[in-house]
């Protein structure tokens, strides 16, 4: 308030941004006419106002030219309103007598004009200037960081992750949504480009997380609802039910072995619907938390009907023995039901990942209708030792001869199904192109089969990425450049006789081949999980045009989201091979310690106050504000903002019939100045 | 005026959807007419009527509001309100005889540039359609024409004396719309 | 249910079949199909790539004839008017220089088009109109142990109609399966039959036609059943000339809305069995 009775002197800078403004927006005529605006005490343009002499300049000219307001005219007020800030506060002003014109992303780059564009930034630039003759010395709120993190997501990225913070010390909270941790990695055999085991790289990381002193593990469970803000987060999670107590259970999977199902019968998710598994089961031999889980589902105790709240209803009808087998342990316990728990956390990450593209959406490849096409994903967990055919690739449909499971003679992998489509979806699955080369070389291990790849483009940009397309050359993999036009058993030739058919333009040779091959593998791409519009409003996040979370900035915020304390790190933000995820997921965790570590936060001081003399006591704002900030004096038939709480919408203040409630820095007379502004400018 | 007549158009823009999505057009050099001129606001929600009313008064040709998509509101619901008020705000615009299609609501999430880039495109054709609405001008003439019957009355009266039903003297109108 | 009816050429001449045998099965099921007055020549595949200007306001002269009748819903069960009238719907909405042309051209003759109506298949009234269950109650004589396979041709699906997938369309599937046929699985449902190539260069379209009836029989189909007038023609005329070149591929090939006659129990002359060619015995023994 002192600055009132004080005699108004705005220093004006508007920024050439190098050429990015100035091609656009003749800056010295914006400079020269902001010059002749009442309270304006100097009017400059530079190069570049971001840069140390740019804001040495705002710092020397507050002193020089005893400035008590500044504007600046560069680019958004998102990329550098803080930059500026600090400047002014250094030159000895309080930082929000400042004000931000964006002349580039809303102006220069925009508009083909340069007439028009210099008009805009005038007029912009004159609301900036009337407004700021407003503007308050406010004082910068300063919140505690809660030093626990949330980390959604236990695969590669969710593992690695919550690794690096417990290892600095920092308590996590893993949550996953699978019965173990792993994610798609568990499920690969090999990784490219080194042909590493994956599960021998990723399991020790697994057991690791398990008996991790700072690291709480709850699998099975779901984030259910998230509350507060950067800091101070309260999440809720629906950890469901397993029926087996994890902390009772040691994972020796004598259940398994007793139960009443002699042989396993039930689909096995985890080998992609090839292997069978009873109702009493643990997802994998490597899984993490060892212990099993019974699948009411399918389980004879359990009813088939459900209770109201949709909790299965338990009968008595199986002779449990899996309960026998279990004995003094009494880990298996029938009557568990989910149950909701509450932790709080200054920071999540988010690692929700990806799912793979439904092949059966692309029907012209005959997945779903030929037995003998299979998704890669279903190849990985067939050539893997440890999946349901014990590394052996053997045919889903066919006999030879002696009635023993046919091996394919040769096998087609097709590139792009679900990528680089206008018809399934635009992006580069950015993963395929590798793991088909993988695929292909381990396919040829374990068959001797002739191998051909279908591709389009071949993308190999990583370390050693190239030399393995390479050695796929030399090894004499086929590669055919064309996007296959269909897999179809419509044999015109003996020899096509009782195999499948891929047909294709080879964009190379400038024909169209028919290729008869035994078995057919579609190089599905990545897409967002199912439900990635829940999670993101969950954590509000935004989403892009493709359904992929939206980091806040491409290149220098890849990690952050636009709520502060929200990281993002995998696949869930954008298909990436496993070097990619670790990578990310190390530099969440590292944003993560960033403000663990500085133990506060500094929040913008643009809440909302009642001023006490004009309410009229209507309670009209009460309901309006979704965090409850707006309290009610019965005595003196007031209300009153509670501060702590006010995140600075603004929406009771667009509404107050009274105009009674004040917004900082966006305060009525302000918003009123710039529309004057805006349109004053002939 | 000298210059050829161009929309004057004002928006409102929501900190974290609308106006982040105006910076990815520009990001991305998408380009599109210069007559909108963007105020940021931090949620759709704050955008009070008083602040369309005000900018068609000194001089908008149009008003356009941007917030995030129902259900992605940084603030919950911020958006919701604003729909609220909006609706209410189109129908005194009416009553007003200024016609709805010079206010728009639109939600443009972060990630839509290409839908800012549109919509203002769209908004200026259709403003351009409707031709200027030109307030301050009509503010003017109103006032002069008032002024004119203000005297014309007080030269009545003071011919015919004052009309017995008139309690108070009609002085000039300084501003009908201060 | 009452739909505008727009015949085109074909249905009155070689493709009567389809004609004589939709219009009684339609009538049954309680459809009422009004012919369009004054219909004209759709324009067909040929007048498109020779003049898309011309050829649009030809074609939209009927959608026009249909507005102003006030039936907005269009029924063109021959393939070819089928993707004509869409494709001039699609442009009239895409691409204002075109809509301009259109509009200036029916202004001369007292007519406009504003692009309301919609154009509809057959097998899209059938399944998601009427619905394959009021299609049920109708049969009274299942084309029990009747081996059909369901050939779709290139027209209805590619690349404008949203009734069904483009590369493995099912209505007709679905159709001949209520009807009680078993429905050969087959790869070639939307090949080409030769189109008008089996008249202007016979080696290559004959060969696409022969290549459909072969692996039909291959699969054990007893008879194609096809949606559109120009396929039903190829795979019907042309076997003496393809039995020369090849070998004899004796299939019959009929229209989905014979079969559904047949299996409605209509009378003969309404299912209209002997417009083919080539012999029907196993439909004869159906029908017995």
């Amino acid at each position: 308030m002192s600055a009132k009775k004080e005699e108004l002197r705005i220093g004006f800078y508007v920024c050439h941004c190098g050429h990015n403004i100035a091609a656009m927006v003749d800056c010295a005529v914006v400079a020269r006419y902001v010059e002749t605006l009442p309270g304006v005490a100097l009017s400059r343009d530079y190069k570049y106002m971001c840069s140390d002499p740019g804001q040495e300049l705002i710092q020397q000219d507050i002193r020089e030219h005893r400035l008590n307001r500044v504007v600046v005219a560069s680019c958004s007020p998102l990329l550098h309103e803080h930059t500026f800030r600090g400047a002014v506060e250094a030159g000895g002003l309080n930082p929000f007598y400042f004000h931000m014109v964006n002349i580039r992303e809303h102006d220069s780059w925009v508009h083909t004009d340069r007439g028009e564009a210099t008009e805009k930034a005038k007029a912009l630039a004159r609301a900036a200037i009337q407004r700021v003759a407003h503007h308050k010395a406010l004082e910068i709120k300063k919140v505690e960081i809660h030093p626990d993190v949330l980390v959604v997501g236990g695969g590669i990225a969710g593992i690695h992750a919550a690794m690096t913070l417990a290892n600095a010390g920092k308590k996590v909270y893993l949550v996953e949504r699978e019965p173990s941790i792993g994610g798609h990695m568990a499920k690969f055999d090999k990784t490219f480009p080194t042909l590493d085991c994956a599960a021998c790289i990723l399991t020790p990381k697994m057991s690791e997380v398990g008996s991790h002193p700072n690291i709480t593990l709850w699998t099975y469970s779901e984030v259910t609802k998230v509350d507060g803000f950067v800091g101070n987060y309260t999440v809720q999670v629906k950890r469901k039910a397993r029926y087996v107590n994890e902390d009772l259970c040691t994972g020796c999977q004598d259940c398994i072995s007793h139960c009443v199902f002699k042989e396993p019968k039930f689909a096995d998710d985890f080998n992609e619907g090839l292997g069978k598994r009873k109702p009493i089961f643990i997802p994998f031999p490597q899984a993490t938390p060892q212990a099993v889980l019974i699948d009411p589902e399918v389980c004879l105790n359990f009813k088939r009907n459900k209770n109201p709240d949709g909790s299965p209803v338990v009968g008595d009808k199986c002779k449990k023995t899996c309960v026998e087998a279990c004995g003094e342990k009494h880990a298996i316990d029938f009557t568990q039901k989910d149950t909701l728990q509450e932790v709080k956390v200054g920071s999540i990450i988010v690692c929700t990942g990806f799912k793979t593209y439904d092949a059966g959406r692309s029907p012209a490849y005959g997945y779903g209708n030929y037995k003998n096409v299979y998704t890669a994903l279903e190849v990985e967990r067939l050539v893997n030792a440890s999946g349901p055919t014990g590394g052996e690739v053997i045919l889903r449909e066919g006999k030879n001869a002696d009635g023993s499971p046919k091996t394919p003679k040769s096998i087609g992998i097709i590139h792009c199904v679900g990528s680089r489509d206008k018809k399934t979806n635009l992006w580069c699955s950015r993963v395929c192109c590798m793991y088909s080369m993988k695929l292909a070389h381990l396919l040829r291990e374990h068959t001797g089969a002739e191998m051909y790849n279908f591709y389009i483009d071949m993308r190999t940009p990583g370390k050693g990425y190239e030399e393995f397309y390479n050695k796929l050359l030399e090894e004499g993999t086929h590669f055919i450049r064309g996007r296959v036009g269909e897999v179809t058993d419509w044999a015109m030739t003996p020899e096509e006789e009782g195999r499948l058919v891929i047909r294709v333009e080879d964009t190379l040779a400038g024909v169209v081949r028919r290729i008869p091959v035994d078995m057919v593998v579609l190089a599905t791409g990545l897409e967002p999980q199912a439900d990635a519009g829940e999670v993101r409003r969950l954590f509000n996040m935004s989403c892009g045009g493709d359904g992929w979370f939206l980091e806040r900035h491409p290149k220098l915020a890849p990690v952050s989201t636009f709520t502060d304390g929200v990281f993002l790190a995998g696949c869930c933000q954008g298909p990436k091979d496993i070097p990619d995820t670790v990578a990310q997921a190390g530099a969440a965790a590292a944003e993560a310690l960033v403000l663990i570590d500085k133990g506060y936060i500094e929040q913008e001081p643009n809440t909302a106050h009642i001023l006490e003399d004009e309410c009229s006591g209507c309670k009209s704002c009460i309901p309006l504000c979704p965090y409850t900030a707006i309290l009610f004096d019965e005595g003196r038939k007031k209300a009153y903002i509670n501060e702590a709480l006010c995140k600075g919408c603004g929406t009771c203040v667009g509404s107050c019939p009274s105009a009674s409630i004040v917004q900082n820095l966006f305060d009525d007379q302000e918003i009123f100045s710039e529309i004057e502004g805006v349109l004053a400018y002939d | 005026m000298t210059k050829e007549w161009t929309p004057r158009i004002v928006a409102f823009f929501c900190n974290w959807c609308t106006y982040t999505a105006a910076d990815l057009a520009g990001v991305s050099r998408l380009k599109y007419a210069s007559n909108v001129r963007v105020i940021r606001l931090m949620c759709s929600g704050r955008v009070d009527p008083q602040f369309v009313l005000e900018a068609l008064a000194k001089g908008a040709d149009g008003v356009l509001i941007g917030g995030c998509h129902p259900g992605d509101c940084h603030y919950v619901e911020g958006n919701y309100k604003m729909l609220r008020r909006f609706e209410l705000l189109k129908r005194l615009l009416a009553d007003m005889g200024i016609e709805e299609r010079r206010v728009r609501l639109e939600w443009i999430s972060a990630a839509e540039g290409e839908k800012v880039k549109t919509v203002i495109n769209e908004m200026t054709e259709q403003i351009k359609k409707l031709g200027p609405l030109g307030m301050p001008q009509k503010f003017e003439t109103w006032d002069k024409e008032i002024e004119h019957l203000a005297v014309e009355v007080q030269a009545r009266d003071a011919a015919q004396g004052p009309c017995p039903t008139r309690a108070a003297q009609l002085k000039p109108m300084e501003a009908v719309h201060a | 249910m009452k739909y505008a009816y727009f015949p085109g050429c074909s249905l009155k001449g070689t493709g009567r079949a389809y004609e004589e045998s939709l219009l009684p099965v339609m009538k049954h099921l309680g459809v009422e199909l009004q012919e369009l007055d004054d219909w004209n020549c759709c324009g067909a595949t040929a007048y498109m790539a020779v003049d898309e200007g011309k050829a649009c306001a030809a074609a939209a002269r009927n959608l026009a004839i249909a507005e102003k009748s006030g039936l907005q819903q269009i029924l063109a069960p021959c393939s070819a008017c089928y993707l004509v009238l869409n494709k001039t719907q699609h442009y009239l909405h895409e691409y204002p220089a075109m809509r301009q042309t259109v509009s200036r051209a029916l202004a001369t003759v007292g007519l406009r088009c504003d692009g309301s109506s919609a154009v509809r298949h057959p097998l899209d009234v059938l399944i998601n109109d009427i619905g394959l269950e009021a299609v049920k109650q109708k049969i009274t004589r299942p084309l029990k142990g009747l081996k059909v396979a369901p050939y779709y041709g290139c027209q209805i699906v590619r690349p404008y109609a949203t009734f069904d997938d483009q590369s493995n369309p099912t209505t007709m599937d679905r159709l001949l399966e209520t009807l009680g046929a078993t429905v050969i699985k087959w790869p070639l449902k939307t090949k080409c039959c030769g189109g008008s190539l089996t008249g202007t260069l016979p080696e290559a379209g004959l060969r696409l036609s022969y290549i459909l009836l072969k692996e039909a029989i291959k699969r054990g189909a007893d008879v194609i059943a096809t949606v559109c007038p120009l396929c039903q023609f190829n795979l019907d005329a042309y076997h003496p000339k393809i039995a020369a070149k090849w070998e004899p591929v004796p299939i019959p090939t009929v229209y989905f809305s014979q079969l559904m006659g047949l299996a409605f129990g209509l009378p003969a002359d309404q299912v209209v069995l002997n417009r083919g060619m080539v012999p029907m015995k196993p439909l004869a023994a159906a029908m017995a």
